[in-house]
């Protein structure tokens, strides 16, 4: 469970979140809204690549605003990006086992919990062959098999179906959905694509200039007049 | 999905090696021990000499690639730390009587702290600014390095007295006191610094170099702490160098500030470029460059002053058609040489040639 409360992030002149508050409690949850909404920023924050000018994120009873980056990673906060980031010149084990090793979880299971990781992605393909030799949706299974491996809390998934195909992005969204039950992890998904928020999130929340504008059921959410508005725009 | 998984468990993550694997493994050995058994054998004084300096350089492009090629940090101070290991070698061996194995190993620890002492500031840069400050420093220590010179078996802190007559020569180890026998010392110290490259690369920091290198914030977020492991290879990087510095102060007995001007490491960077810096056997293909080429055009009688012209357009070649350097385009290019020829005298039997 992840509360936010008073989230405020500004560059210069802008507010990119405007004290926005927010609740997940389990499952995976959605996160949408347009271009410029705040969601990537709200992501940053969790990953400490941007420093909040006010607020608190308590996840799971701890203060997460408080650790060092790095050091959230080995407290279980995971993360992919928007530009897909699997390493190339390294193979698809080594690519699991780094993130492995960094979240101090011993070397011991290293090996079981990196298998166990790549057949929960069900990725189609030898451990040892190189990242640069694999395609698109095959690297986008690796930066998720390095989002569950050992024991994550948050994982944290941005715009993880980008520019695959409908058959890849369906099972990519079957695995995105399992994550919670496989890993015991909270999973927020910010993605445009409306299909696979509604495929893997029960809840979802809306952003729209920095503030919090619907969250709940997403089905629900996904009929809320504000939310067709701030995508459709006002007329 | 099952039956795919299931092939890819355990029997084959059994890291067996693969056919490529090993005949790479069998080049690289038969390569090694011709080397040192039959190479000073064969070569001449003048070449036994150029191969020691080769084997010498191969550890300063091996730390050069590593930085460049694994972590992504452009140093161009890579002579000056390699001048501040063979001074501090060169110290050592006037001063004690220590032996050599333990010198070059003191004069790799000293290099490291000084290239700590540069590492811990400089690495808040990237890029081109760290380029420049690593340039700067170089300069700075090659002015340090004329002022109070190598030592010449002085006494005091610096060890230098402009007033000798009979400058005594740096020693080499009593085992390999003869030239070729120190070819051969100086192959196995650089066989030792590459084996030791070749055990961060494959464990835990060179996967964590490989991540910083393909995206600083996807390593944070892997829990990476990168300011840490780019001093690591900082600090691994001086350290080979710094042995490597002390091989080199046994290898020419004499040591000169003007043996190591700062234009040095802008070269170093070319070469290590050219050979190639995501394979081991760049540093070696760098090093034949800086060393043997020259010596190969002095022996002809051509100025190897030419050579700054060649590696100029060699690293512009490089850099356009083959990122990877020349270990990895010959190979690749005798390859399809080779398919090519094999091909042609397949055909010819069968008449269909013309």
């Amino acid at each position: 469970m992840i509360e936010v409360d008073g989230l405020t992030v500004r560059y210069g002149g802008v507010t990119s979140l405007d004290a926005m508050s927010l609740t997940f409690e389990q499952g995976t949850c959605g996160l949408i809204g347009p271009n410029g909404a705040g969601k990537t920023t709200f992501f940053n924050v969790l990953s400490g690549f941007v420093r909040p000018a006010a607020g608190t994120v308590r996840a799971f009873g701890a203060d997460l605003l408080s650790m060092a980056h790095y050091r959230r990673a080995r407290w279980g906060v995971r993360r992919t990006f928007q530009t897909e980031q699997a390493i190339e010149e390294l193979s698809v084990f080594d690519n699991v086992a780094m993130v492995h090793e960094h979240a101090r979880l011993g070397g011991a299971s290293r090996r079981g919990d990196v298998l166990d990781a790549l057949t929960f992605t069900g990725l189609d393909a030898d451990p040892e062959t190189k990242v640069r030799t694999l395609g698109a949706g095959q690297r986008r299974l690796v930066e998720v098999a390095r989002a569950v491996v050992g024991r994550p809390r948050l994982v944290l998934l941005d715009e993880p179906a980008a520019g695959l195909p409908d058959e890849e992005t369906r099972h990519l969204a079957e695995v995105i959905r399992r994550i919670p039950e496989h890993t015991g992890a909270l999973a927020i998904l910010v993605d445009h694509d409306m299909s696979l928020v509604s495929a893997c999130c029960a809840t979802t929340a809306v952003l729209d200039f920095g503030k919090l504008i619907a969250s709940g059921p997403t089905a629900a959410v996904l009929r809320d007049e504000a939310v067709i508005r701030a995508y459709l725009g006002v007329a | 999905m099952r039956a795919t998984l299931e092939r890819a468990s355990p029997a084959r993550i059994a890291r067996r090696p693969t056919r490529p694997q090993l005949i790479k493994g069998g080049v690289t050995a038969v390569l090694l021990l011709f080397a040192f058994f039959a190479l000073p054998e064969l070569l001449s004084l003048y070449y036994v000499d150029t191969m020691t300096q080769v084997a010498v350089y191969s550890i300063v492009t091996l730390a050069l690639g590593l930085l460049v090629g694994r972590v992504g940090l452009y140093s161009l101070g890579q002579a000056a730390v390699l001048a501040i290991g063979a001074w501090a070698a060169a110290r050592l061996l006037f001063a004690t009587t220590q032996p050599y194995p333990l010198v070059l190993l003191e004069a790799g620890l000293i290099t490291m702290l000084a290239g700590l002492l540069i590492g811990l500031p400089a690495l808040r840069l990237r890029g081109l600014y760290l380029a420049l400050i690593t340039l700067m420093l170089a300069g700075s220590i090659t002015v340090v390095l004329a002022t109070v010179n190598f030592p010449n078996g002085g006494h005091g802190f610096l060890g230098y007295n402009g007033g000798l007559l009979h400058i005594p020569p740096i020693r080499r180890p009593s085992i390999a006191a003869s030239d070729p026998a120190y070819f051969r010392y100086s192959m196995v110290v650089a066989v030792l610094m590459f084996a030791l490259v070749l055990a961060h690369i494959k464990t835990r920091p060179g996967r964590a170099w490989a991540a910083i290198r393909q995206s600083e914030p996807a390593a944070l977020a892997a829990g990476i702490n990168i300011w840490f492991y780019k001093l690591w290879a900082f600090a691994l990087a001086s350290f080979i160098t710094g042995v490597a510095g002390g091989v080199l102060a046994g290898a020419i007995h004499y040591l000169y500030s003007i043996n190591f001007p700062t234009q040095d490491s802008i070269t170093l960077l070319a070469v290590t470029l050219m050979g190639g810096v995501f394979s081991l056997w760049g540093a070696v293909v760098a090093a034949l460059l800086y060393q043997f080429l020259p010596a190969l055009l002095n022996n002809w009688g051509v100025s190897a002053d030419w050579l700054i012209i060649l590696f100029g357009v060699g690293v512009l070649q490089v850099l356009t058609t083959a990122p990877a350097g020349l270990a990895d385009q010959v190979p690749r290019d005798l390859a399809r040489l080779g398919r090519f020829l094999g091909r042609r005298l397949r055909r010819r039997p069968g008449g269909d040639a013309e």
